[in-house]
């Protein structure tokens, strides 16, 4: 049998820690990047005697992000001890919840492979709190372990195994991660380990109706890792099943330098989590009233800005789509079009250029350094035709580089346009010499040889002649 | 229910704790006739009746989300084993 | 009298009526520890000079008027699970034989508040496991009043040292029976409070929904004082109860005409020891003296009790213990070579084999396959223990049982012996179970002299009318007057 007599089957357990001010059972700062261990105290570090107290907004932002979701919001729920031992764990419990998650059977809808819309189920949504970090020490031969991250809240959200392509994963995960930036519960900063998945792979002959033997691959945080181990690890189950073999429900790593996963626990080693309610814990209870409240208040959804570009912009539903898909992009958008007034311009630039770059830099748009204001401004120099859109692409390249005032930037490197009509006149006479054949076909009735006059008068004014004024004198000048 | 040496070796394991050889019969016949007194909780006439969870029925305890730094950052470190750079030392974990 | 044979409240009346210094009293109880702690084994950490310099300062405030407060300069003796900043919390465990608490304990500061000198730590069954102190990794406790016997455990340290005049009172804890059955084999008063209405916040958790700190005394007018100073919510613990302070001093009325107080007879079946039902008897006999009305019921919930208690406490203490791992302090082997030695063999070596026997058996019934069977099942039948005794509740102001089925046994009796050692808290733990406040006071001796403990329960939060009804019962009586431990 071929590849194509598979379905890939994938499910995804997000883990995104809330943009809460405290860690999520003490009163401890969650600012990333503080120097080791000072943002603990005894119950974050496990102290014996000290005892968690539940953060009021780690409930408010799990109940935002099931709203978002189109999840059932528990009346009723509680706190559960995973029991294991590992390091970074100092309890050598989690307090998660097992049994009574805040949110159950929600959904977001994605676009498949053929564009068409799909639901991805999801289970549940549970609260939890985030273990700290191990460092390696290289010199010293051991590991370190730091607990500022310890006790950092975070939602779980899974997903029914609805996903079947490494497409879909990658959409699904980017339509999450949108949700929760655009109701601000998470600011999802992959690079910073706030947005990460398990992401559960098997694979199955089609038509058949049970699940293959999944596997899993732990805390995954790049879009382009994701893809490339789910596309991975199915040719490699494929293949083991191909060869006559058996799948291993087994937890594997992702190595990303060898685009392989590697088998990394010890398989005798069974998990048994001992689950139960948390003694230290009190019932969590939730009013008709509070969720509804909650709800009232929750900010506007990718959806709904959409459904508003369409049909009050007048923008196309894929540029529409491209746009809201990151709520940074999507205030860049609003923002810098509220300056400057252009909003096709706008559009254009942040998903042409601007895009590019972001996928060349494998950032996200939460990373572009530069300000919407100080695109509002490059937007408002081209129209006032102080450069040209060849200018513009290279004070974008600067943005990305050393962002501050465009104007600034095209003073400093002298890329000002030319729009003096003594010196246009000056440079199109000297391209009408050099080109004699040009000149011939223009007049032979190629119109088009004016584009590559104006082109190559462009190069010799690096960019800077205004390409308006060009065409009309080469016009003028060739007509004579 | 009769627990095996087996099974009594596998729990010992998820506790982290090594039985000696020589200890595993003590706490064999000790855990099963702790078990035993035990399992007269399902004689209990609990038919219907829910779970306790916790020993008061509070709900909805919860903290403001308010920064409180804890005032003795070196006291939380003193007591380690093994530390360097301000963290606690262990045998290299490979992940 | 002897200034270390006072109770509290005659301490503080001395002390504010200046025929005493504060100085003179630390030093008394520093000179009585001196004196009998070779034998009693009472203490796992003393501080002598602490508790002097403590109460120089302490004189000083007072002299300027700095400070006040009546309870300033009343020395008190703290169990050694109690979190006490800068000063060793050892739990009586080799795991925490070094470890110094980065924070105090809600209560500590409540204490330190009152300015109350902190005479040191006192023994206790390892992490609080065990009835007789026993299992304590350091030394044994013995009983004051025979020092073949021992205290009782947990708090079998904190129960001998008041016995014995090493300290007016101490802070104790109370899980199973932690409190009140030491207190009955020492013949001091010894109360298990209400759960929630005394924070667990720097309580090292044994099983954090029975779990209970309370206090152990000469007597039941300085259970009431020191009651005054432990309780009160506290934002740090999720399971506190936010209610308005009560002064329980103003309970003790002296009066129980009235009063509904439930025997149950299963309590006084097989497996109590003759002598104490006997005289347990004599002290119904005394209440309908003091116009108390007595009536027997039946409350058959001790064994099911008794088998829920060591499910859920075990399970609980199964995970509460995770957190000595050796790695961010406690005990850590010299032998490893990678992560897992050092879980292991830290472990290991460190826990004492009761600890390790509950941990097991509460790794057991929560792992899978079996939860259902007992965890599940257990937490139900507390459930229905609590309905039982919400029955008897309405019903009866107080119910009425021995604290335990017999008095203080000898030393090295029952260690051998889990299961039967479990027996012995067969009287208390259904009080822990339901979450319920109870008082053991002393109301008689045996034939050997031994002290017999008599329990009193109340439904929650009914502290006011036990510590009334013990007070009652105590002031016909006069136990302390009439007996007194051979030291």
């Amino acid at each position: 049998m071929s590849r194509e007599d598979y379905e890939i089957v994938i499910g995804l357990e997000v883990h995104a820690e809330l943009s809460t001010k405290t860690k999520i059972f003490c009163s401890c700062p969650t600012e990333f990047g503080a120097e080791p261990n000072t943002h603990t105290c005894p119950v974050c570090m496990a102290m014996p005697g000290a005892l968690p107290v539940l953060n009021e907004k780690v409930v408010e932002y799990a109940v935002k992000a099931g709203l978002a979701t189109n999840c059932e919001i528990a009346r009723n729920s509680k706190s559960d001890r995973k029991n294991y031992f590992y390091p970074d764990l100092p309890k050598s419990y989690q307090i998660s919840q097992f049994d009574m998650p805040l949110c159950e059977k929600g959904y977001v809808e994605i676009e498949d492979k053929n564009g068409e819309k799909k639901k991805i189920g999801i289970t549940r949504i549970h609260i939890e709190e985030d273990a700290g970090k191990l460092n390696h020490n290289e010199f010293s031969g051991g590991s370190l372990v730091d607990l500022n991250r310890a006790g950092v809240p975070l939602i779980e959200t899974v997903s029914e195994p609805d996903i079947r392509s490494s497409k879909e994963a990658e959409n699904y995960l980017r339509k999450l991660k949108s949700i929760f930036e655009y109701i601000e519960v998470s600011d999802c900063k992959m690079q910073e380990g706030s947005f990460r998945a398990d992401v559960n792979v098997s694979v199955r002959k089609k038509g058949t109706k049970e699940f293959g033997t999944r596997t899993e691959m732990k805390n995954m945080s790049s879009f382009r890792s994701i893809v490339r181990a789910i596309e991975y690890e199915a040719d490699r189950q494929i293949d083991v099943i191909e060869e006559g073999g058996k799948i291993e429900q087994e937890t594997l790593r992702w190595d990303d330098v060898s685009g392989k996963t590697f088998s990394m626990r010890d398989k005798e080693d069974a998990q048994d989590y001992r689950y139960f309610p948390d003694p230290d814990l009190v019932a969590i209870r939730l009013s008709d009233e509070y969720i509804e409240n909650i709800k009232n208040n929750l900010p506007e959804l990718p959806e709904s800005r959409k459904a508003r570009y369409m049909s009050e912009l007048g923008l196309s539903e894929k540029d529409s789509n491209l746009l809201t898909a990151s709520k940074h992009l999507s205030n860049m958008f609003e923002e810098a079009s509220a300056i400057c007034g252009n909003h096709k311009l706008v559009a254009n630039w942040l998903l042409s250029d601007i895009s590019r770059i972001l996928n060349e830099k494998e950032i996200e748009a939460d990373q572009i350094p530069f300000t919407a204001e100080q695109l509002a401004k490059m937007i408002t120099l081209i129209e006032k035709g102080t450069i040209s859109s060849a200018i513009a692409k290279k004070v974008v390249e600067e943005l990305f580089e050393n962002p501050k005032d465009p104007e600034e930037i095209i003073k400093e490197k002298g890329w000002i346009q030319i729009s003096d009509e003594g010196a246009i006149k000056e440079v199109v006479l000297k391209i009408i010499q050099a080109n004699p054949q040009s000149v011939a076909d223009f007049k032979a009735g190629k119109d088009k040889a004016v584009g590559f006059l104006v082109g190559q008068a462009m190069k010799e004014t690096k960019g800077k002649a205004n390409p308006q004024m060009l065409n009309k004198m080469f016009i003028e000048e060739l007509k004579k | 229910m009769k627990v095996s040496k087996e099974e009594i070796l596998h729990i010992a394991k998820l506790a982290n704790l090594n039985l000696k050889e020589e200890e595993i019969d003590t706490y064999l016949l000790h855990l099963q006739d702790i078990l035993n007194f035990a399992n007269i909780v399902n004689n209990a006439p609990v038919e219907g009746l829910s779970e306790t969870i916790g020993a008061n029925k509070n709900y909805n305890v919860f903290r403001k989300d308010e920064i409180i730094n804890f005032e003795d950052n070196e006291a939380l470190l003193a007591n380690a084993p093994e530390k360097e750079r301000n963290m606690f030392k262990i045998p290299k974990v490979i992940q | 009298m002897e200034i270390t044979e006072l109770t509290v409240h005659e301490l503080k009346e001395k002390l504010a009526n200046k025929e005493l210094t504060i100085t003179e009293v630390t030093k008394a109880y520093i000179n009585r520890i001196n004196e009998k702690e070779k034998d009693i084994g009472a203490f796992v950490t003393t501080l002598e000079e602490q508790s002097l310099q403590k109460a120089k300062e302490i004189e000083e405030k007072m002299k300027t008027n700095e400070i006040k407060g009546e309870l300033a300069g009343i020395p008190i003796g703290i169990k050694d699970n109690i979190c006490t900043k800068g000063i060793h919390t050892t739990c009586s465990s080799k795991m925490l034989e070094n470890f110094v608490s980065p924070y105090d304990a809600t209560v500590m500061e409540k204490v330190n508040n009152e300015n109350m000198i902190n005479l040191g730590k006192l023994n206790m069954d390892e992490f609080a496991m065990g009835g007789s102190t026993e299992y304590s990794a350091f030394h044994i406790t013995k009983n004051p009043w025979n020092l073949n016997k021992v205290p009782g455990g947990s708090s079998g340290g904190s129960a001998a040292a008041v016995a014995a005049g090493m300290v007016p009172w101490a802070l104790g804890s109370d899980t199973g029976g932690s409190i009140r059955q030491p207190a009955s084999f020492c013949g001091v008063v010894g109360m298990k409070p209400t759960y929630g209405l005394v924070s667990r916040y720097g309580l090292v958790a044994f099983a954090s929904s029975l779990d209970q700190i309370g206090p152990i005394t000469k007597d039941v007018e300085d259970c009431a004082m020191l009651l005054n100073v432990i309780t009160g919510h506290d934002e740090k613990d999720s399971t506190s109860e936010n209610r308005e302070k009560i002064d329980y001093t103003l309970s003790l009325k002296n009066d129980v005409k009235g009063m509904k107080i439930g025997v149950p007879k299963e309590f006084f079946g097989e497996g109590i020891q003759e002598e104490v039902k006997q005289k347990l008897e004599e002290a119904i006999e005394k209440y309908k003296e003091l116009g108390a009305q007595i009536e027997e019921f039946s409350l058959d919930i001790a064994n099911y009790a008794l088998a829920t208690y060591y499910i859920i406490a075990c399970a609980e203490a199964s995970s509460n213990l995770g957190r000595f791992d050796g790695i961010r302090y406690g005990y850590r082997t010299p032998n490893y070579d990678n992560l897992k030695d050092i879980y292991k063999n830290s472990r290991s070596e460190a826990f004492g084999s009761e600890v390790k026997r509950r941990i097991i058996l509460g790794t057991y019934v929560l792992s899978s396959g079996y939860y259902d069977a007992y965890y599940k099942k257990a937490q139900q039948v507390r459930t229905l223990v609590q309905s039982k005794f919400d029955e008897a509740f309405s019903k009866y102001d107080v119910i009425l049982t021995p604290t335990a089925p017999t008095t203080a046994f000898n030393i090295g009796e029952k260690s051998i012996n889990p299961l039967e050692m479990y027996l012995a808290d067969i009287c208390t733990v259904s009080v822990n179970i339901a979450g319920l406040p109870g008082i053991s006071i002393p109301c008689n001796v045996d034939k050997e002299g031994m002290p017999i403990g008599m329990q009193l329960i109340g439904q929650k939060f009914s502290e006011e009318t036990l510590l009334n009804a013990a007070y009652t019962f105590e002031q016909a009586t006069k136990f302390r007057e009439n007996y007194k431990p051979m030291l």
